[in-house]
């Protein structure tokens, strides 16, 4: 079986007006990095991949992960995780019941308690199970972000400018986080963001999109 | 949307996912919704068309013939009744859409608007008809201010002999429509104004010279108005057509057209229902003139708007008309509050005589005496609003969710579908529908009443709940379906939690409509279906006051509580959740 991510002829058109085209392949544990200015359609390409493509857009070409045609799966049966640049978390569950939410299914109640007292002590928030997810800080809200995706164990990793809501201290050592944990479970990585700086210590391959006319 | 589905339908092997995943019910939703909103106006006013010209199998009278209207145009108090519906119409109209808009202009933003903004909701809630009789109690010439002013300042010893209450001009009923007007008003034009930027445009007027209300009125109040239309045309068609205030405080000799209209459906002589629906027929071509008129009317203000905007005139009563408009926002507000008061005053009240400012005493006897009845009304009231209202944020809630899921548009001309059952005024269609109901034998009583409320409340609903419902970020739907969540599990385990409060709201604000339906009640449940408001009114011809008081009383709490409730509850279920905490 083919491990990672695989683009294969993919056209996005917004109407009459073509977006973009790729045609890539990722491979577990690597990072591609789109970018462009906005408007040239990289968060709609995330969404042709986690299958929540807007009805304005067109899009055709094959998604492939490990070796599954996903290309007209549910969105909830993708296994594509992805992070926003903004938390997204459950305002109305606990730190714990969000990480619950993403914990895939399975195990007793004490082995979910366990594994999600892990998850937080690997991202230095031991003891967080019980907060609520408002009171936490910028950094410490995109780790609880990065853990549920990664509990929900993900076969792949989508990244929509997930840093550029973070001040620059706090932005270096949150991406190092998320590329390392992507690194350590083998996961293709497919980013779009506007920053260089985040390409360049992503480490993969560039691609830049130019605006089509 | 059909291009994926095409797609989908290409690659055979992903048929099975797609039959797996459909939802049958989901994309029927919008159909089966329009079709409980329109259904019985369209059906109505088939049943009103058909006696109206003179078929009526029922009476043994079969038609057409133009008999009806003969008749109609016979009656000696036509001319009056159909006068005092267009001006009471468009009088209340005009006055409460200019309170409001000099309002907006000459203070929203300000402390003193956000004092008024917080009392909107409770008083939006307050039923027409118990806003009625508080007025009544206050301004009648035995009324409570007359009371409060006798006989020190008015050297009165007895009520003066004054018509005010039921004036033959009608404007006692166009202020007690403007009070229940106004608030309606201000917080759909707060909801329009969110979207306008209208702070900027302001700041910059004032920083080219103009006044506060000119620079309003000039910059921000065109982009308002578009989007405040449809309601004016339903406060315009309401205000028109409205039985309920009009039977406590419209003039008698002859009464507006539409209470004439329910005076004939309620004359046992089968035959009087012609002329009854010739009335209906009638109404509807006076609604369907006045909107054509406030059409026309619209036209000529934007162009006199746009020749005043080029003329630059900054604008120099601009403090005296804000004033103005503060005072008659707050009188308004008053009326309400003080007219519930002397209810709650008249329904504990024991002896209490003319120019007395309070009763000798206070007695528990009027609720002993009343309370029963009331409490038996508010068991009827809230069953009927409770399953009313429950329908119709299901449908509600469907509706939006068959919108997002798949990816429909919501066009303006859907917009005025929605506002349509509130535009066809309620004496057009509700006579037809009784009519075919008695035609095709169906029973009246509470199933059809309950239907015909679903007509007023669902529109209400729709527009309470679409706004915040549409606002949610979609990413968060789709973070839970990448965390595996199915599209039933985001919206129950995501969405709707995270919707709470809004959810709430907007059931509270179908519960209060279903409280508030008087004419629906009356005719779709043949007189069977007792509830407060119906209750409430029928004592209004007989001038007890503290029945009405008790009554009145609990009209406004069975409406007024599910919107204490619709604050209270979230603030409970989510007191240690920030994130949703304020609004």
């Amino acid at each position: 079986m083919n491990k990672g991510l695989f683009l294969r002829n993919v056209e996005i058109s917004n109407g009459a007006q073509p977006l973009l085209t790729l045609s890539h392949d990722i491979a577990p544990g690597e990072v591609l990095t789109i970018m462009g200015p906005s408007g040239v359609g990289k968060s709609t390409l995330l969404a042709y991949i986690t299958g929540t493509l807007s009805a304005d857009f067109a899009a055709s070409g094959r998604i492939v992960l490990d070796g599954h045609d996903i290309t007209h799966a549910p969105a909830h049966k993708r296994h594509v995780g992805i992070l926003f640049q903004d938390d997204l978390l459950f305002p109305h569950l606990s730190v714990g019941a969000n990480l619950a939410f993403g914990l895939a299914p399975g195990g007793t109640r004490e082995e979910r308690r366990k594994k999600i007292a892990e998850a937080l002590a690997e991202v230095d928030l031991a003891g967080f199970e019980d907060r609520d997810p408002a009171t936490l800080s910028g950094g410490q809200k995109a780790r609880v972000a990065l853990m549920r995706m990664l509990l929900s164990e993900p076969c792949a990793l989508l990244l929509d400018e997930p840093f550029s809501r973070l001040d620059t201290a706090l932005r270096a050592q949150v991406r190092d986080l998320v590329f390392a944990r992507a690194k350590a479970r083998s996961l293709p990585v497919l980013m779009v963001t506007h920053d260089a700086e985040d390409a360049r210590a992503a480490g993969g391959k560039v691609i830049t999109l130019e605006v089509q006319s | 949307m059909i291009g994926q589905h095409v797609t989908v339908l290409r690659n055979k092997r992903d048929l099975g996912t797609l039959i797996h995943t459909r939802r049958p019910i989901l994309p029927l939703l919008p159909a089966l919704t329009l079709l409980f909103m329109l259904g019985p106006v369209v059906a109505g006013i088939w049943g009103t068309l058909l006696p109206a010209f003179g078929h009526l199998p029922a009476a043994g009278l079969t038609g057409p013939s133009l008999e009806p209207f003969r008749a109609l145009f016979d009656w000696p108090g036509l001319p009056r009744a159909a006068l005092l519906s267009v001006t009471t119409g468009i009088g209340a109209t005009v006055v409460s859409l200019a309170v409001v808009t000099l309002l907006l202009a000459g203070w929203s933003g300000t402390r003193q608007f956000r004092v008024l903004e917080r009392l909107l909701s409770p008083l939006l809630s307050v039923p027409h008809a118990a806003a009625a009789f508080g007025l009544a109690f206050l301004i009648a010439p035995s009324g409570w201010i007359a009371r409060l002013l006798s006989p020190v300042m008015t050297g009165w010893d007895r009520p003066p002999d004054l018509l005010i209450v039921q004036d033959p001009l009608g404007l006692t009923m166009m202020v007690g429509l403007i009070i229940k007007e106004i608030p309606f008003l201000i917080l759909i034009s707060i909801a329009a104004l969110g979207q306008a930027q209208a702070q900027n445009s302001v700041t910059i007027a004032q920083a080219l010279g103009y006044g506060r209300v000119t620079g309003w009125l000039k910059t921000v109040f065109p982009r308002v108005y578009a989007q405040i239309r449809p309601p004016v045309y339903v406060v315009l068609a309401y205000s028109m057509s409205v039985v309920d205030v009009a039977v406590i405080l419209g003039p008698n000799t002859p009464p507006t057209l539409s209470v004439q209209i329910v005076k004939w459906m309620s004359d046992p002589d089968l035959s009087m229902r012609l002329l009854a629906a010739a009335g209906a027929i009638m109404q509807l071509a006076l609604v369907v003139g006045a909107l054509a008129f406030w059409r026309l009317g619209e036209i000529a203000v934007a162009h006199f708007g746009r020749r005043w905007i080029a003329s630059g005139a900054r604008g120099k009563c601009d403090p005296i008309i804000a004033q103005v408009a503060l005072f008659s926002g707050g009188a308004s507000v008053l009326a309400v509050l003080f007219g519930l008061v002397v209810l709650a005053i008249w329904s504990v009240a024991g002896y209490w005589s003319f120019p007395d400012a309070f009763p000798d005493g206070f007695t528990s006897r009027n609720w002993t005496r009343h309370g029963p009845g009331a409490f038996a009304a508010l068991g009827e009231t809230g069953f009927i609003a409770v399953v009313v209202a429950i329908s119709a944020l299901v449908l509600t809630i469907g509706c939006l969710e068959a919108e997002y899921r798949h990816g429909l548009r919501v066009t303006q001309r859907a917009v005025w579908l929605l506002y349509l059952p509130l535009l066809v005024p309620q004496t057009a269609f509700l006579p037809g529908l009784q009519t075919l109901m008695l035609g095709i034998g169906a029973e009246v009583g509470r199933i059809p009443v309950m239907l015909a409320h679903l007509v007023f409340v669902l529109p209400y609903v729709f527009l309470s709940l679409s706004d915040p419902f549409r606002a949610w970020d979609t990413r968060t739907g789709t973070v839970a379906a990448a965390l595996g969540a199915s599209p039933d599990g985001v919206l129950w385990r995501v969405r709707l939690p995270m919707l709470l409060r809004p959810i709430l709201t907007a059931l509270a604000v179908g519960l209060a409509v279903s409280v508030g339906q008087y004419l629906p009640t009356l005719l779709i449940g043949g007189g069977r279906v007792a509830t407060l408001t119906t209750e409430a009114i029928a004592l209004a011809s007989g001038g007890d006051r503290r029945a009405i008081g008790v009554y009145g009383l609990m009209q406004t709490g069975a409406a007024l509580l599910p919107f204490a409730m619709a604050l209270l509850v979230p603030t409970l279920v989510w007191r240690n959740r920030r994130g949703l905490r304020h609004e």
